[in-house]
């Protein structure tokens, strides 16, 4: 139990951004481990400039120190230097906090925002120590947990993990706690390791990967089973009723060194009912549950003075929809004891002239760069995705934002959605043209950037039916995009091999464990990060193992299908799901449900909760989607076929 | 009003680069409620300037940065500030290892605190465990004694061979027991030697203008073409020097003053002279 310090640190002179391994950041909090206490790593799979700003880390860091029986230390991906040297000299996986080895904790437990990260998590297991085969494991090693928004389908990880918990982690863990404690206190005898999986297994939202039995009939999945009768045969996540209760973190992390989110981050509310068909962090955060504006204001005052940050971002995903946003917002004013006054960022805009005035009214300083994101190209096609901006709404929003200031403007795309045809395409780049025609006419300067994401289709959403684009369609379309693209218009774009690689991960099952496995093993780690990611590794992987790249990605699915994920549940009603991708196809748009009447997608009645928003009328300016003729985006054009291989 | 900080940065906040430690100060005074003066323009900046930076991973019981104060928010407070108070807050806001040991008023510079130092010293500890004492011995007698040494180093992306003999201006070794004569460099010592049976504690004093020597140049030049932080597990900065007259001739903490140390004042003279002379400004 003793701090590998002293081994690490004859290191870090000789690595890149040694502050990365030395904790002591503002709200770090010291352990106290004890014989009778759970110990918990909370790790995130990646470098530490993107874990350390992760609110979901932060705030389970904090809850646990505060229970009298369990203790929680951090600790993020070494970078590649880093672990060279630390395999040269058999150094573990380690905390920050004390620089304690992985494997003396009770669990290490995994934040998981993304799939790329997956050969990440095998190599901390790895370095921890820990046998990365979840059935290979002894009463003494750790358990194995992850969490977070891909955790929603976590079978490509089941062999490699013990346990993967579904939803909001704020009132589950002290449940994991508390049996993991008795766990302990019996001595970790042999064989008890099944007992207690079996033990958390029992506990709503916990999914144990090990309690169920898959078939598969050729590549088809045919059957998940619970193996024992008290089993649950769906898991459905948690999710928190009321965030008031939740004032975390009551301590942010401000770090030494420079990290990726570098200021305060208040987070508003959770979920989203708008209802963006590609999105899954909206699908499975359901229902909307808004933070009180006044205690929003008293995280931010007591953030700051803590931190001595003076910037706050306010987080969601999409502030503008937080009615108490101008109150909060009028309300931070310059601190004249402070030096500087507080900034305050608004991530997530939504695309309308309302939301850049409240943004000109925050922004202070230079306004160098406003980031909306449409989405897709055409109305006809955002109708399909339900991202319901009127060309009006995107133009109402640039115009204000050149008046108001600022002279570039980032437009984010997806690329590879359903139904799209070369005229959605194009479309991009003609909606871009007209954002800088806008911008002309307040300075010669204006330019517009267009950044296109390769759309990967998630589970727990109307698209998880859908085949997404292969990597030559994807190269194909941004071809179409950047020629179409003209003058002031600069088109960037996410590497179609990544999405292809993302989308065997994120729609797949048991078996592309191994295909994640065998990635590792050649050497595959941060494979979100361009400079290592090798799609060949992937396919040569996915040959290797006899699994077909085609039937994880760029099939679509039908009705029938036995999803692999069809045992885990984000409250959301199949038959919803499956309406309204039919919807989609039909190119009909849904309202959001916060001020319309209930469409039943599941999550509110399920699980006995509500929307808990302030106001009972829309924001200002909101109109997307929300009593809104949708006729106002032009006529919808006849229909186009859909080639969809399913399609009965 | 202008306040010159000298601080300490011990332990693990070694490894904090020099612009970390800049933003760091910049939440620091906002965390001490400190009335800095800010830019003006478009994005206001507080007015603070830094001195040398330390290289990472190198320990210091002298750092220095300048802060300009605001004087309409101190006369809108009691007409005063408390400059120990300042210190103290300022310690407590920063992360462990930072000690902000003094806070002067300073009157207005003709010249950047950059341009003040001309010199600073510092107390590598060597390890001798692969090679033996003796060798550091002979070795530190060996650059003494020599008149030119060539070293191929990079500077500014551009990699150039240059004599980094002129820029030793002293260097020994030195003793436990006579050495080191502060508590703070004592404790550190004391650490230091934990790490190794055979580390021994090499003092050398290094111009910093004109083509400056940094401690891992000179850790390469006691063993050359081994890793610097191998040869020199840590590293500590115990004096900047300086050394114009119409600056404060002396900024030495640890227990050594400048003006005591005649041989060392001639020689800072005489480079001073040589680098006026020999280029266009000195200053890099």
């Amino acid at each position: 139990m003793t701090s590998l310090w002293t081994r690490v640190e004859p290191l870090l002179a000789r690595v890149r951004k040694p502050a990365r391994y030395i904790g002591c950041e503002d709200g770090a909090i010291e352990p106290r481990h004890g014989p009778g206490k759970v110990a918990w790593l909370l790790a995130y799979p990646d470098v530490y400039e993107v874990g350390l700003p992760n609110q979901g880390l932060q705030i389970l860091y904090e809850i646990l120190n505060e229970r009298a029986d369990a203790v929680a230390e951090r600790t993020y991906a070494p970078w590649v230097d880093l672990e060279a040297l630390m395999r040269e000299r058999s150094i573990p996986l380690f905390s920050v906090d004390t620089h304690r080895a992985a494997s003396d904790f009770d669990v290490i437990a995994f934040n998981l925002s993304a799939e790329l990260v997956y050969t990440n998590v095998l190599n901390m297991i790895d370095l921890a120590g820990v046998p990365i085969h979840a059935d290979r494991r002894r009463p003494d090693d750790p358990l194995v947990i992850v969490g977070g928004h891909a955790a929603f389908n976590p079978e490509p990880l089941a062999d490699f993990i013990d346990v993967a918990v579904l939803g909001e982690g704020e009132e589950v863990v002290s449940e994991i706690t508390e049996i993991v404690r008795e766990w302990k206190a019996s001595g970790r005898t042999e064989g008890s390791r099944d007992a207690v999986l079996r033990a958390l297994s029992k506990v709503p939202g916990v999914y144990v990967p090990s309690m169920y039995e898959v078939e598969y009939e050729r590549e088809r999945t045919m059957s998940i089973t619970p193996r024992y009768p008290d089993v649950p045969s769906l898991v459905v996540k948690r999710t928190v009723s009321d965030l008031a209760e939740w004032d975390y973190p009551r301590r942010p992390l401000a770090p030494l060194t420079e990290v990726v989110h570098d200021r305060l981050a208040v987070e508003v509310f959770r979920g989203c009912t708008r209802g963006c068909r590609f999105c899954q962090a909206g699908m499975i955060t359901r229902p909307v549950r808004e933070r009180p504006a006044e205690q929003v204001r008293t995280m931010i005052t007591r953030g700051l003075e803590r931190t001595g940050y003076n910037e706050v971002s306010l987080t969601s995903l999409s502030t503008a929809d937080f009615s108490g946003v101008e109150s909060v917002v009028s309300s931070i004013v310059p601190d004249p004891t402070a030096c500087g006054a507080p900034t305050v960022s608004l991530p997530s805009l939504r695309v309308d002239a309302f939301t850049v005035g409240l943004a000109a009214q925050v922004a202070s300083g230079r306004r160098s760069g406003l980031t909306f994101a449409p989405e897709a190209g055409t109305w006809r096609l955002r109708t399909v995705i339900n991202k319901l901006i009127t060309e009006a709404d995107l133009y109402g929003a640039v115009e204000s934002a050149y008046a108001n200031g600022w002279s570039r403007m980032k437009l984010y795309f997806l690329t590879g959605l359903p139904t799209e045809t070369d005229d959605d395409t194009r479309g991009i780049a003609e909606l871009a043209a007209g954002c800088v025609a806008i911008g002309k006419k307040y300075t010669s300067r204006a330019n517009v950037t267009v950044s296109l994401g390769g759309f990967v289709p998630k589970a727990h959403t109307p698209f998880q039916w859908f085949g997404q684009n292969g990597v030559d369609e994807l190269r194909r379309k941004i071809g179409v995009v950047r020629s179409a693209a003209s003058k002031g218009v600069h088109v960037k774009w996410h590497d179609p091999a990544a999405s292809l690689a993302e989308g065997v991960a994120s729609r797949g099952d048991r078996r592309v464990g191994r295909v994640i496995e065998r990635v590792w093993r050649e050497g595959g780690t941060f494979q979100e990060w361009s400079e290592f990611f090798r799609l060949d590794r992937w396919t040569n992987a996915l040959a290797a193992e006899g699994l077909d790249v085609e039937w994880f990605t760029t099939r679509h699915r039908d009705e029938n299908e036995l999803l692999p994920w069809e045992h885990l549940s984000a409250g959301l009603h199949r038959d919803f799901l499956w309406q309204d991708w039919r919807a989609a196809l039909d190119e009909h748009g849904l309202p959001d449900c916060r001020w319309t009447p209930c469409y039943d997608c599941g999550v509110c009645t399920g699980d006995g909760l509500e929307h808990v928003v302030a106001s009972p009328i829309p924001p200002a300016g909101g109109s997307q989607g929300t009593g809104q003729d949708l006729s106002v985006g032009g006529r919808v054009p006849e229909a186009i076929p859909v080639r969809l291989g399913a399609r009965t | 009003m202008k306040i010159r900080l000298s601080y300490g940065k011990w332990g693990k906040v070694r490894f904090l680069g020099h612009l970390d430690m800049a933003r760091l100060w910049e939440r620091g005074l906002r965390k001490a409620s400190a009335p800095v003066a800010m830019s003006a323009g478009f994005t206001p900046r507080p007015k603070m300037s830094f001195g040398l930076a330390l290289p990472t991973g190198a320990e210091s019981v002298i750092e220095l940065f300048d802060v300009t104060l605001d004087e309409t928010r101190i006369d809108a407070e009691n007409g005063s500030i408390d400059l120990e108070l300042l210190r103290s807050s300022l310690t407590d806001a920063m992360p462990l290892g930072v000690e902000v040991v003094d806070v002067d008023p300073i009157a207005p510079q003709k010249w950047s605190l950059q341009e003040d130092v001309t010199a600073t010293t510092w107390v590598l500890a060597v390890d001798t465990s692969a090679t033996g004492p003796s060798e550091l011995d002979e070795r530190v007698a060996g650059v003494v004694s020599s008149t030119e040494i060539w070293v191929d180093r990079e500077r500014k992306g551009e990699r150039r061979r240059d004599d980094v003999r002129p820029g030793i201006l002293d260097l020994r070794i030195i003793e436990r027991g006579i050495w080191p004569a502060t508590s703070e460099l004592s404790a550190w010592a004391d650490s230091v030697s934990l790490l190794s049976t055979d580390i021994q504690f090499v003092e050398a004093t290094l111009t910093t203008s004109g083509r400056g020597v940094r401690p891992t140049e000179m850790a390469e030049v006691l063993r050359p073409g081994v890793d610097p932080w191998i040869t020199m597990p840590r590293v500590v900065r115990t004096h900047q020097w300086i050394g114009r007259d119409d600056a404060p001739r002396v900024s030495a903490r640890a227990g050594k003053d400048i003006t005591h140390d005649h041989s060392l004042e001639q020689r800072l003279e005489r480079r001073s002279e040589h680098s006026v002379a020999g280029s266009s400004g000195g200053y890099d």
